[in-house]
């Protein structure tokens, strides 16, 4: 192991955010804080029934009232073209149907919280009281928001169940130790710090920008050009800065419709910004879901039947799904395996990927199984795991590309001092409080897109890198410049990474763990052509010391083309370009995965160890320590990576004892839907944290060897609390979150 | 934040609560405001040129200084020094995460002391100094705290990050960082969704244990 690990004690300090100094000194800029002239203020007016129709809606208070411009509804917006796509020429060509809700189409309401009207007033203050006066009348009719109320009317999705069979279905029946177990993940909400945001700007008619809060700038530029029918030079997306989104921002919702509908009505740019109630209903959230474990093995702990099954919910107009189940195919290596995944429509939003999306629910109870079944064996929970420990994926039947997850298991054991506590549950005190340790395992699947990249070498001697893309917090942008250092041969100091607009080559949507995989490689490329191009210059230019050399003889190093055979022969870039006369020197390529996807298996791993208190009489929880090992590859930004890594930890004890969204059926609405009664971690709640990495390069995956971080870094996460209460407790709690009242029940 | 509405209007939208500036101004102007040229301001109703009016009617004089400047303003009485802050006075360091108190994006020091400016009307700051993430460095050279947030990596997206800044600076000068646990008990009115919390208590720390003028 030696040299491949770190922690933070030994690990080099890393470099430091490139957009540091824009964050701690206020510039850096968020969607809803571009200055744009002539700003007017939307503010949505949101149903407060559930399901139904509007009957009426006086909106005459509103408009009358002090500086007012509009008051959009169905019964007065301006068509979305998109909304109704025409059939296509070609009776073969299906029409590109519109995902997700139409806003201001109809008078149909499908949950509560959906925006009816939106008020536009030259003031934020001004269109905020005047959204108090649009008054509706209803035609309410009985709306299902109760999950279990409605349990019997789960089916397999439209677009195809995670039906799946191995070896024989529920094998695990027959084994000589079972066991069977449901678990519950309630509803939970992003809530990223930011509120979701959008200016909407017609440049002309047919021509609009918008500075918007997303994850995928080009996505959202296919939704407008999609929604109101435009080319795509007609469409521009900024967003400089995402203030978090954990999969928010991964669509486009009916807000920035609304928004873009207002200006286009006003003929003026409007700002939206939603409450913090709307981050509730209007960008989705982590669905709730049910599932069911049956886990069968030997007497000495080797899995021979594993059944997954799992019902979540969607919205009654469009459906969503996400792959719950799907860890339990390939985690461990067992050769009966069944799953299978069903949907209930609900009478709510639609929810949509939350950070480690169905992998971090699947995990959780696949992960909070392993424990229950490792008591029932009498073996160690990280010792059950290695003798189930997958050498190849039994379910596609491949190598993996990478897989280091024995390392992590060993790393954190040691770190956290694993194998020095007692086992036994309830057996361990420390200060009056009950003392737990417990563990888990989280994966993710590791991916790469196709992403465009471009690079301009300036005659000053620094580089500008651009793609669009946009950075909700990982750090893309100080990834890619280490990246474009490494492979360019350039300080980080004299390197520019440019993102946040459409209107730079297309990047990828930053989601799914993806980013630093698919667009680092398309970097990596158009550094390297570059390099290769001024190899070439310096062996052509006048002055040339590369006398008779080649350009495999040539090497690249802080700024300079140098000759391998003796280092101190070199040219700098600088004088390249002045003996070529060129002001710079330009690359652009789209970089695309190859056949080495269809070869491996592709993962990143993460082990959790959580060691946790429990006052032995109120039941309150205190998370102590936790030390989280990853095999992400190679690591590119040590300093972000490590807070990525603690971030989703964060996230995982949200996930664990404090998150779930609370809807009152009696009136399908939220009843906790503000930061004073949904809890998301405060700094009191997280302890020290330490993030370790295998940091071993994926041979496969790209050419930096880097793997994802962001999903695993959460996925698994709550299973090891789960499984660290029961340690100390004795009392094992399935539904999430883990609130004192369970345990003193 | 419009899924509770706090008053209803009533049929014709006017009565006393929900009028129309036009209305109150042609009662007013029937009444009390009859010094003021009360034939002027009614037939400005008329023609919709109220609500110019109306401002001059409706806003108040706010003497604030902001980051050592020093400005007389004329303010609506229900505008919050968030929303003077970032939509009147472009300064958008100051972040609106909840508007409700509860995330503390919106710290700022008023007279030194932090406060989350969502809850403070703009003209409850009447003659105070207030200072924003954008007056905290001298110039280029960055605070002590903004410094340790860079070296520790106090955060990821950067959203909550002036308000923790501006909180951590006050938690240093109230004496409330003498260890970790204080540190974490004393930052816990400022939320980071990005999970930066340990890093935020070591750029504290950090601070804290090389003594600098805070």
């Amino acid at each position: 192991m030696g040299n491949h690990f770190f922690d933070k004690a030994t690990m080099p300090a890393g470099q430091d955010r490139v957009d540091g100094r824009a964050k701690v000194t206020g510039t850096a800029r968020f969607a809803a804080e571009h200055p744009v002239p002539e700003l007017t203020y939307g503010v949505l007016v949101c149903s407060t029934i559930t399901k139904g129709h509007i009957k009426s809606l006086d909106t005459k208070a509103a408009e009358k009232a002090a500086g007012v411009l509009a008051v959009l509804s169905h019964l007065n917006s301006p068509k979305v073209p998109g909304f109704d796509p025409p059939k296509p020429a070609n009776k073969d060509e299906k029409p590109r149907a519109w995902d997700g809700l139409k806003v201001f189409y109809s008078d149909k309401i499908y949950f509560n919280g959906q925006p009816i009207a939106v008020v536009v007033a030259d003031t934020y203050e001004r269109a905020l009281y005047a959204a108090t006066l649009v008054k509706a009348e209803y035609i309410k009719e009985p709306h299902q928001t109760d999950f279990n109320a409605n349990i019997k009317q789960a089916a397999s999705p439209k677009g195809g169940g995670d039906d799946y069979t191995r070896g024989e279905a529920n094998a695990w029946k027959k084994a000589p130790v079972t066991l069977e177990a449901e678990y519950i993940v309630p509803f939970e909400v992003h809530n990223p710090m930011e509120l979701h945001a959008i200016i909407a700007v017609w440049e002309a008619e047919d021509k609009i920008t918008v500075y918007d809060k997303t994850q995928g700038p080009k996505d959202t530029q296919q939704s407008i050009m999609q929604a109101f029918n435009l080319p795509e030079k007609n469409v521009q997306v900024v967003t400089e800065y995402v203030g978090g989104a954990f999969g928010s921002a991964l669509r486009t919702w009916p807000h920035e419709i609304a928004a873009m509908l207002a200006a286009k009505k006003v003929n003026k740019p409007v700002k939206l910004v939603l409450g913090r109630d709307n981050m509730f209903t209007l960008v989705g959230y982590r669905p709730y879901t049910i599932q069911k474990i049956g886990l069968g093995a030997t007497e000495d702990g080797k899995l021979t039947g594993i059944t997954h099954t799992a019902i979540s919910q969607t919205s009654s107009y469009e459906e969503f799904t996400e792959g719950a189940v799907g860890v339990s195919k390939f985690l461990y290596a067992c050769p009966n395996v069944n799953t299978s995944y069903k949907l209930i429509p609900l009478d709510i939003g639609t929810p949509t990927w939350m950070r480690g999306p169905g992998e971090a629910t699947g995990c959780f109870a696949l992960e909070s199984a392993l424990d229950e079944l490792s008591y029932k064996l009498n073996i160690d929970p990280v010792e059950l795991r290695l003798r189930n420990y997958a050498e190849t994926d039994p379910q596609r039947n491949l190598p993996w590309s990478s897989k280091y997850l024995k390392e992590c298991y060993q790393m954190g054991a040691e770190k956290i001092g694993w194998f020095q506590r007692n086992r036994n549950p309830r057996s361990m005190q420390e200060d009056g409080m009950l003392v737990g340790y417990g563990m888990s395992t989280g994966v993710f699947g590791a991916f790469r897109w196709n992403a465009t990249a471009k690079g301009i070498f300036h005659a000053d001697g620094t580089l500008t890198v651009q793609s669009a893309v946009s950075d909700m917090g990982p750090g893309t942008s100080t990834s890619m410049v280490n990246i474009a250092s490494e492979a360019f041969g350039l300080p980080h100091d004299k390197i520019k990474f440019e993102l946040g607009s459409s209107s730079l080559p297309p990047g990828p949507t930053q989601g799914g763990s993806g980013t630093t995989s698919t667009l680092g490689s398309a970097v990596h490329e158009v550094c390297v052509e570059l390099t290769n191009q001024l190899k070439q210059l310096a062996l052509s230019a006048g002055n040339s010391p590369f006398k008779n050399a080649k350009p495999e003889g040539l090497a690249v190093e802080n700024g300079n083309v140098l000759l391998v055979a003796d280092r101190n022969i070199k040219m700098s870039y600088v004088d390249i370009l002045k003996q070529h006369n060129k002001p710079e020197l330009e690359f652009m390529k789209e970089s695309n995965a190859g056949e080495e996807q269809k070869k491996y298996s592709m993962y990143s791993y993460s082990v959790h160890f959580t060691k946790l208190h429990v006052h032995p009489s109120t039941g309150v929880i205190t998370i102590k320590k936790v030390v989280t090992a990853g095999d992400a590859g190679k690591i590119v930004s040590e300093k972000t990576a490590r807070s990525q890594m603690i971030g989703g930890v964060t996230g995982g004890i949200g996930m664990a004892l404090t998150e779930e969204g609370i809807i009152d059926h009696r009136y399908g609405r939220y009843v906790n839907n503000n930061l004073a009664d949904y809890h998301v971690p405060v700094n009191a709640d997280v302890p020290e944290i330490e993030a370790l990495f295998v940091n071993r390069p994926d041979p496969y995956l790209n050419p930096m060897g880097a793997k994802g971080m962001g999903e695993i870094a959460l996925i698994g996460y709550a299973a090891s609390v789960a499984n660290a209460v029961y340690h100390a407790t004795g009392k094992r709690i399935r539904d999430l979150p883990i609130t004192l009242d369970k345990i003193i029940s | 934040m419009n899924t509770q509405k706090p008053r209803q209007a009533s049929e014709n939208g006017s009565d006393g609560f929900n009028a129309s500036r036009r209305d109150f101004l042609k009662l007013s102007s029937a009444v009390a405001a009859a010094s003021i040229t009360p034939s002027v301001v009614t037939k400005a109703a008329d023609k919709k040129v109220d609500e110019r009016i109306a401002d001059y009617f409706e806003k108040m004089t706010l003497n604030i200084e902001v980051n050592g400047t020093a400005q007389q303003l004329q303010v609506e009485p229900r505008v919050t020094l968030l929303d003077l802050l970032r939509e009147q006075l472009h300064l958008t360091g100051t972040k609106k995460g909840c508007d409700h108190g509860q995330c503390g994006a919106c710290t700022v020091h008023a007279d030194g002391k932090r406060i989350n400016s969502c809850l403070s009307l703009a003209i409850m700051n009447e003659g105070k100094k207030i200072t924003t993430i954008e007056g905290l460095a001298k110039g280029e050279e960055l605070h002590p705290v903004q410094q340790a947030f860079i070296k520790h990596d106090g955060f990821q997206c950067g959203y909550c990050t002036p308000g923790q800044i501006m909180s951590a600076v006050s938690c240093i000068r109230e004496g409330h960082a003498n260890s970790a646990g204080e540190i974490r008990e004393f930052m816990s009115g400022n939320i980071c969704r990005c999970g930066a919390y340990p890093n935020i208590v070591d750029a504290i720390m950090d601070v804290k244990k090389g003594g600098q003028d805070v």
